[in-house]
């Protein structure tokens, strides 16, 4: 397990060099051009080379990238063109948060859905089983940036029980929660059924129940148990794009994070701070990948004695 | 009912939905008994009910869908289907156990050994975590695993087939029931390992009493293992009798034609002999003899009137119309 954990670990790190080699290209494969933006429509071309020159965007892409590469494993991401703020502030200021967004959904969206799962597996072809499963698809398909703007309609416009906008305390917090984890928890009710339905036809599903065991103990120890392989691998999925999806919500609700940052920051074609957040959505990926794996190893004794 | 019979089933008829509101019966109208310490087999093809039927005396035939609409179980003069649901799991797993065809998918991949047979003893005895770990280690002795220490601590996908089955069979044996339900136990099995777990099961008849109910399509397990033997077609018993006098003198035309179809050593036949036709389907069965389409004596009779299972001979019962005398000329 040790060895596992160790050697997946070090797969993070060609792994990150590679995406920081596609991330950078990509950027520099959008049309457009920083300076020129920076610059302002009147300026003129000398004033423009000026600032290319004073940006380094006049090197080689290659130089350019070792060059960008060198600051970062000396912690420094570069400044914002737009404001010159350094990015990692400019981050750490909205990260705060995308990261209460996030959590907030992360807390209830995948366990309610893997509940909700698990029941409609049980009461399979049942009243439970059927309103659950209306449930899941409502979330499936109801798009999140609708079901956000009927809520601030009838919440907090005709109600005037929750904010309009904003981050602010609890109450705040409950409509952008929701929007942000209803698709998750529609996703993994959806995954969860499925995979308890298969390990429930499974052999030794029977053979819990031929030993005397009560019906519950079979469900959770027996089934459950081993429907959870499957049900890691989407949950990993999932967080992973609760992590880097808050851009429709933080524009619904007006809230200041990360994913909003992004889309200004492409539209001023502000590479250092595009680069950092690509990154960084990157880097969660992977470590939520990690983390699915190592928890893997946990669940699956296969893996874990290899 | 008499008092030494250890399972006695009457009437039994369990049937399956297959459309809105309808039902087919899988088994139709099915007694049997088994006395105490007997090895009673089950024979018959694929799909003619002998699973439903085991798995119907387990009290499991509903996570299969399946619904009992008749008849009776005696287990120690005690009728199950009075029982509800937590007696009787009392009694599945301790008095009355199973093992299955397929032992690598029998034992839940995510769990070690130990606590999989721990798990049952602890449901039906009073023992304490480390006695039911001893227990355990007896029983893997007991069932022939030479290093159990090891095995105890494994996870099913570490174990080869015959492995698995020994272990189901330790896990069958925890609490040491009074009868053994054995679905194909070696059907999945190398023909080496096959003749091991036999021996194996026959060892813990004979040291334990226990009564086993064997399942099987394997004629040649039926003579090695059993006391007496059930032959079924289509959903209903056709003949029952001695394992001994079946062999020698079978009464019923199907009987005749599943001992017929065993390929014999030295026989200087090419080419085995076999029963035409195919088993009918569940939604279409004949009203009268249901083995009549394949019946090489059939006659307007046998497909105009239903035969009953009638005693033929002392303890030799057959369904068919024609073989308490001799059998008509082959259509």
């Amino acid at each position: 397990m040790g060895r596992y954990f160790f050697r997946r670990v070090l797969q993070t790190i060609p792994l990150m060099l590679i995406i920081s080699i596609l991330v950078f290209l990509f950027i520099h494969m959008i049309p457009g051009d920083p300076a020129r933006t920076l610059a302002g429509k009147d300026a003129d071309v000398a004033e423009v080379q000026a600032i290319r020159e004073q940006l380094g965007l006049n090197d080689n892409i290659f130089v350019q990238y070792i060059k960008y590469m060198g600051r970062i494993f000396g912690g420094d991401f570069g400044q914002s063109y737009k404001s010159g703020i350094p990015t990692t502030q400019l981050i750490g200021e909205r990260m705060q948060n995308t990261i209460r967004l996030v959590l907030s959904a992360m807390l209830w969206a995948p366990l309610l859905g893997i509940l909700f799962g698990v029941l409609s597996a049980v009461h399979r072809g049942g009243f439970v089983d059927h309103l659950l499963m209306f449930i899941a698809i409502l979330g499936l398909s109801a798009p999140g940036f609708w079901l956000g703007l009927m809520g601030i309609q009838v919440f907090a416009v005709n109600l005037g029980w929750l904010p309009v906008s904003g981050l602010n305390g609890w109450k705040g917090l409950i409509l952008p929660s929701f929007v942000m984890g209803i698709g998750c928890m529609a996703e993994m009710a959806r995954y969860a059924r499925s995979s308890m339905l298969d390990v429930m036809r499974e052999d030794y599903v029977r053979t819990a129940r031929a030993k005397g065991q009560v019906e519950r103990k079979v469900i959770f120890f027996h089934a459950f148990r081993n429907a959870l392989i499957q049900i890691v691998t989407i949950l990993g999925l999932q967080i992973g794009a609760l992590l880097s999806g808050s851009v429709l919500t933080e524009t619904v609700f007006s809230i200041p994070g990360i994913g909003r940052l992004l889309v200004d920051s492409i539209f001023f074609r502000d590479y250092p701070v595009i680069q950092a957040l690509l990154m960084l959505f990157a880097f969660q990926y992977v470590v939520i990948n990690l983390i699915v794996d190592v928890l893997y190893g946990f669940i699956n004794p296969k893996i874990r004695l290899e | 009912m008499s008092q030494n019979k250890l399972l006695e089933v009457k009437n039994l008829q369990t049937e399956f939905p297959y459309d809105k509101n309808k039902t087919v019966a899988a088994i139709h109208h099915i007694s049997f008994f088994m006395e105490e310490g007997e090895v009673l087999g089950l024979v018959g093809e694929s799909g003619c009910g002998k699973s439903v039927t085991a798995l119907s005396v387990m009290g499991l035939i509903a996570n299969s869908n399946g619904l009992i609409t008749e008849g009776e179980i005696y287990f120690k003069g005690q009728n199950l289907l009075t029982l509800d649901k937590r007696q009787r799991r009392q009694i599945r797993g301790g008095a009355m156990s199973m093992i299955f065809q397929e032992p690598m998918s029998s034992l839940n991949p995510a769990m070690r050994i130990d606590k999989q047979i721990m798990e049952a003893i602890r449901l039906h005895t009073d023992l304490d975590k480390d006695q039911a770990r001893a227990l355990t280690r007896k029983l893997l002795v007991m069932v022939g695993i030479p290093d159990p220490d090891r095995v105890m601590k494994n996870y099913p996908h570490q174990l080869s087939g015959g492995m698995s089955q020994r272990v189901m069979i330790a896990l069958a044996m925890s609490c040491q029931p009074q009868l053994l339900i054995a679905d194909e136990p070696t059907t999945a099995l190398d023909v080496t390992i096959q003749a091991q777990i036999l021996e194996l099961l026959r060892d813990i008849q004979k040291e334990k009493n226990t009564g086993i109910l064997l399942i099987t399509h394997d004629l040649g397990v039926v003579a090695e293992m059993c006391d007496r033997v059930i032959v079924m077609y289509a959903g209903e018993i056709v003949e029952a009798a001695n394992c001994q006098e079946l062999f020698q003198t079978p009464l019923h035309p199907y009987t005749q034609g599943l001992i017929a179809s065993v390929p014999k050593l030295g026989s200087g036949r090419t080419s085995l002999p076999w029963i035409p036709g195919s088993v009918p389907d569940l939604l279409s069965m004949p009203e009268a003899c249901r083995f009549a389409p394949r019946c090489p004596y059939a006659t307007d009779k046998c497909r105009a009137e239903k035969p009953e299972l009638e005693e033929k001979a002392p303890g030799h019962q057959a369904r068919c119309w024609y073989s308490d005398a001799n059998l008509p000329a082959q259509a």
